[in-house]
């Protein structure tokens, strides 16, 4: 940012206190030349408000516990520069969207990581370690579907992002179909028909809307709105019994 | 400090092209919805009889009622073109993992343009 020269300037922090109810604090941080938004509610927690609840483990964008809404949209605070989302020196900090709020920028997750069990998210083995280990093609197709969503670090930037979501309690939302169709690509997991079932239920693929806002938010460019889109397809196929195995 | 007046950011999740998409589906399709009995109403009439249709064709002469028709339709050619691209993202193999189609919106919006002004066409 040009107008911002270290030792002096400083940013503008607005922070989310209290639960349901509650109201913005704001406090002034030095703004520097690198500096996570993660950073800078450390800072704020540090030497100002020493009781400000929030979440963060690994600081690498491993973890997927740090996730906040800055500025209106949901993000990884960990790995979100300041200077890439700072709106006139200014950063209002708040809870991710969707979830209940326990208190601060701390949500209640429970629900968010019970929906990946109700869309059939649970891995079933085949093998056990007496077996030989099952081999895998990397360059079939499912598996290159399976491997363009297993990077999910279960931040729920995707959950916050979406309406439908908000919109309907019953929805199990894009990180958990995202889940589910990994393992529907996923030659070693037993229980396709479960898994299918799951997440074509009500609350599953159905009621996505393909708004896209899961897939424009998530922080590791995982695109939710493809998996669902290839579970609507593959459960249709299933229907016409066309599914190939 | 506390302050009171920092109002609560709007929810900036929603600014970009397929969320508009889905509110301008969401949208024509209810007006649709609301327009379609009337639609069936005058098709029911023409089974009826020549004077009751022929009493509702001259209300739909009416510039007003004309105009409705008009937005009517090109939120029909909206609807449809918007459908169509859903049916693209879900049906058809995805070209790379942010793809979503999003072009698809611009010419579905144009071509419902398109529709509108091949209507006036008629009409004038
Ligand atoms: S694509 Fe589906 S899951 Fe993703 S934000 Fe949209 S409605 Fe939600
Ligand atoms: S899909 Fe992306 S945004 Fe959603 S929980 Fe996983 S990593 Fe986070
Ligand atoms: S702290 Fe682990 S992902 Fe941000």
């Amino acid at each position: 940012m040009k107008d911002m020269t270290p030792e002096t300037d400083t940013l503008e922090v607005r922070i989310w206190r209290g639960r349901d109810e509650g109201r913005f604090e704001t406090y002034e941080v030095p703004a520097r030349e690198n500096q996570t938004v993660l950073d800078v509610v450390s800072e704020v927690q540090r030497h100002h408000e020493p009781a400000l609840a929030y979440r963060f483990a690994c600081r690498v964008g491993v973890c997927g516990s740090c996730a906040m809404t800055v500025n209106g949209k949901p993000r990884w605070t960990c790995r979100t520069h300041v200077q890439k989302v700072v709106d006139g020196g200014a950063l209002t900090i708040e809870p991710l969207r969707n979830m209940p709020r326990i208190k601060d920028l701390a949500t209640d997750m429970t629900d968010f990581f019970d929906k990946w069990h109700r869309a059939g998210g649970r891995f079933e083995g085949t093998r056990t370690r007496h077996d030989p280990i099952q081999p895998v093609d990397p360059e079939s197709r499912a598996r290159k579907n399976a491997n363009a969503g297993i990077e999910c670090i279960n931040c729920a930037v995707c959950y916050a992002a979406c309406d439908v979501v908000a919109w309907d309690d019953d929805y199990v939302g894009p990180a958990a179909l995202n889940r589910a169709w990994t393992l529907l690509n996923d030659e070693k997991h037993g229980d396709q028909r479960g898994t299918l079932d799951a997440a074509t239920a009500a609350g599953g693929c159905g009621s996505c809307h393909t708004q896209g806002s899961c897939m424009k938010h998530c922080p590791v460019g995982i695109s939710p709105t493809r998996s669902i889109a290839g579970i609507k397809r593959m459960s249709l196929m299933d229907f016409l019994n066309m599914r190939g195995k | 400090m506390s302050d009171a007046s920092v109002s609560r950011p709007r929810n900036a999740a929603r600014n970009h092209r397929s969320y508009a998409a889905f509110i301008g589906h969401r949208l024509s399709g209810v007006a649709l919805a609301v327009f379609l009995p009337l639609h069936f109403l005058a098709l029911g009439l023409a089974l009826e009889g020549r004077a009751a249709l022929d009493g509702f064709l001259a209300y739909a002469e009416n510039p007003l009622v004309k105009f409705a028709e008009w937005g009517l339709v090109i939120l029909l050619g909206l609807h449809l073109c918007f459908g169509i691209r859903l049916l693209v993202v879900e049906l058809l193999p995805w070209r790379g993992d942010d793809d979503d189609r999003a072009g698809l919106i611009g010419w579905g919006l144009a071509l419902a343009i398109l529709v509108g002004v091949v209507f006036l066409w008629g009409v004038i």
